[in-house]
């Protein structure tokens, strides 16, 4: 990829850091970590960040807050800023401080034996060594390859064989820095054949100037076992986002991802699913509300590699004033991957004429026994159900805001967790009303 | 006796096309007037005009509702001032509880009249005992308003929700349309229930049926967007019996 000499500038101060960070030597760390790090570095370096050149980033660029010079140490000096734990909700929580575990704030005390929430560094190394980077592909996404550049710890989820989690387990990521700021949470969950568990991720960042989080979540869903993931993404409007959510399935698994999008500058989540086994079921949600000059991405894949799958998805979005919305959702079906269901429906309300949506279904279909379909529809709140709205003495406003909710609704009742449930409605309520 | 509603001379199009040519009709506190007349020829366009629809264009005349001019006010701020309109064809909102929808649309109006909003449990005390009053399955109060709704289900909830908001003037626009003889005996029952001394209805209708349980003071005929024929319940039956070309060949005026 042929690059102008700023945008090289731009990696080379990341190398640069990374240079300074873990050039040295192994620190009495795992070898293997010190050696993932290099290898990711050495294509972080050859890849260099997407440019809009990359069909894939068409639409979305972060070169304005890459170009800012961003602090990449973590700040652990800083005191944590006090973590929102959502009311009601009795949950396992694990609270990880600039990555690093933090057994003060965290809430561990019932976890049933076997289960393991901890920092990476404190996890068993063979898990660790089994699964770390197998999932999220840093050889082909420079973001995933610069988070796995720095990674030294994160967050670590393990529910064995045949374990079945009754509590969700809620992951706080908190975040801090005063100067603009590069934070790169890392999180890796193994669910054991059979294993079920509810996961709610947040970040609860504290950052003063602009800053980007780069995230990385790897899954590992063991045959029989259920793993449902609910993240919550709302940082302030200064903060750009880039995730990465990678999980791999085996026979007879459950994977669903329910994502909401409240907050941010720029936002774009990169999900790749592979059920690699029959009767694997994969549900992707999302939510997004974007307005200002906010932008979101949410770019899915899922990689049918074997038959007898079902997958669906379904994500929405609500833009406003000079917002833009981008969905990518490819669906993959391999010569092989015979009898596969795939469903995917992609619905934006665009409620001002500045504000801009692209959808883009991808279906690439190899096999001839599959059934797949997509829609995708974006347009305005329906006129008759306002008036007759408004009929009952609703003013415009209560109208609206009544019919945004309820075209969320959808997707927040998806949650089976009724603590956040509530805690999504009040905030989408709170951001409608605004 | 005080007037509620005033049209004067009302001329209304959509699209430019005229279909409202010349309403004259004065409703007064207290009275209920039933507007008969052949398909298309603007019984429902007059009721949307009332309620405020933003498709139609006034072209002459003016509307008084309780001396104040009509046609300055929003569609919402008609509706806190106590107008309602049954809608021929209601509009299914999925996604929006009824609860959430009655509460949002009671309180808006009491918060008007300057009353303290209504509390989940006193809404829930009020739904039901309304409910009760028009027969209408409290199951459906726990679902997306209108959604999946039959025909018959439909109209009821109108019902319901006029009883809810209890306007001073309601327009019900072929409520009885689709209902079973059950459904049109509980709707007259509870369109009977409402009716007092300060509240005013006008009901549009093509079934003298319905005025059977609803005893109407005037039966006015409308024909090609005008009011041609006006008189008591007994104009009902000779409509009934007659049909309208009895209309047009009599008394409609050039
Ligand atoms: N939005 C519109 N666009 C075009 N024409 C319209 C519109 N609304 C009403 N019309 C026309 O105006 C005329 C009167 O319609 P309206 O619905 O008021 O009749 P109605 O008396 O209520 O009839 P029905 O008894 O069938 O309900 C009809 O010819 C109709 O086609
Ligand atoms: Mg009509």
């Amino acid at each position: 990829m042929a690059r102008g000499t700023r945008q090289d500038d731009v990696e080379a101060r990341f190398i640069e850091a990374h240079h300074r960070l873990f050039g040295p030597g192994l620190n009495g760390e795992p070898g293997f970590l010190h050696n993932l790090r290099q290898k990711a570095i050495g294509r972080f370096g050859s890849m260099g960040f997407p440019s809009k050149k990359d069909e894939a980033w068409k639409y979305t660029s972060l070169r304005g807050i890459l170009r800012t010079p961003l602090a990449v140490a973590p700040d652990c000096t800083a005191p944590p800023p006090s973590v929102r734990a959502i009311h009601g909700l009795d949950a396992h929580i694990g609270v990880f401080v600039n990555g690093r575990l933090h057994a003060g704030l965290s809430v561990l005390a019932s976890l049933p034996a076997g289960v393991t929430i901890a920092g990476l560094g404190d996890a068993p190394p063979a898990l660790v060594a089994a699964h770390l980077a197998r999932q999220a592909d840093f050889r082909g996404h420079a973001f995933v390859a610069l988070n796995t550049a720095f990674l030294s710890d994160g967050a670590f989820v393990h529910v064995p064989d045949g374990t079945v989690l009754d509590k969700p387990v809620h992951l706080i990521h908190v975040i801090s820095g005063r100067a603009p700021t590069l934070a790169q949470p890392r999180t890796l969950v193994i669910a054991g054949t059979g294993a079920q568990v509810n996961l709610i991720d947040t970040i609860s960042a504290d950052l003063a100037a602009p800053s980007l989080v780069n995230s990385v979540t790897e899954v590992f869903v063991a045959a029989g076992a259920r793993v449902a993931r609910f993240e919550v993404q709302d940082p302030a409007a200064h903060v750009s986002l880039v995730t990465a959510l990678s999980a791999y399935q085996l026979q007879d698994s459950h994977f669903q991802n329910n994502s909401f999008t409240f907050g941010g500058q720029v936002v774009r989540n990169n999900i790749a699913m592979l059920p690699d086994a029959a009767g694997c079921e994969t549900l992707l949600h999302g939510l997004f509300i974007a307005r200002g000059r906010a932008h979101v991405d949410n770019h899915t894949l899922v990689d049918h590699a074997k038959p007898d799958c079902y997958s669906a998805e379904n994500y929405r979005g609500i833009l406003d004033d000079r917002a833009t919305g981008v969905f990518n959702g490819k669906v993959l079906v391999r010569q092989d991957a015979q009898r596969i269901n795939a469903y995917q429906s992609n619905k934006s309300i665009v409620l001002s004429n500045t504000a801009r949506m692209f959808a883009k279904p991808e279906l690439e279909i190899y096999a001839d026994d599959v059934k797949c379909s997509h829609g995708a529809t974006t347009g305005q709140l329906d006129a008759e159900a306002l008036f007759y709205l408004r009929a009952r003495g609703l003013t415009m406003p209560q109208a609206r805001t009544l019919m945004l909710q309820a075209f969320a609704r959808d997707i927040v009742d998806k949650v089976p967790i009724e603590p956040l449930r509530s805690v999504l409605d009040e905030r989408i309520a709170a951001i409608l009303a605004r | 006796m005080t007037p509620i509603l005033q049209i004067n001379s009302l001329k209304a199009s959509v699209n430019g096309m005229p279909i409202l040519k010349g309403v004259d009709l004065t409703v007064n506190t207290g009275e209920l007037h039933a507007i008969m007349g052949p398909n298309g020829s603007g019984k429902s366009t007059l009721a949307a005009v009332l309620a405020g629809r933003e498709d139609y264009e006034v072209d002459a005349g003016s509307i008084l509702y309780q001396g104040a001019d009509l046609l300055e006010m929003e569609v919402d701020e008609r509706a806190r001032e106590g107008l309602f309109l049954a809608f021929q064809y209601p509009v299914e909102l999925p996604g929006v509880s009824m609860m959430n929808f009655l509460k949002t649309a009671v309180n808006s109006v009491r918060e008007h009249r300057g009353l303290r909003p209504l509390g989940a449990a006193a809404l829930l005390r009020l739904a039901r005992e309304k409910a009760a009053l028009i027969h209408l399955d409290s199951r459906l109060k726990k679902r997306s308003v209108n959604e999946g709704f039959s025909g018959g289900e439909k109209k009821r909830n109108e019902i319901f929700q006029l009883a809810m908001l209890e306007p001073r003037l309601a327009i019900l626009d072929e409520t009885d349309s689709g209902l079973d003889i059950d459904a049109l005996r509980n709707v007259a029952d509870g369109v009977n229930g409402l009716r007092t001394n300060d509240r005013a209805f006008v009901v549009i209708t093509h079934y003298q049926r319905l005025l059977d349980y609803i005893i109407p003071d005037f039966v006015h005929v409308m024909y090609d967007g005008c009011i041609v024929m006006s008189g008591g319940k007994e104009l009902a039956l000779e409509l009934e019996a007659r049909g309208y070309d009895w209309i047009s060949e009599n008394g409609v005026p050039a």
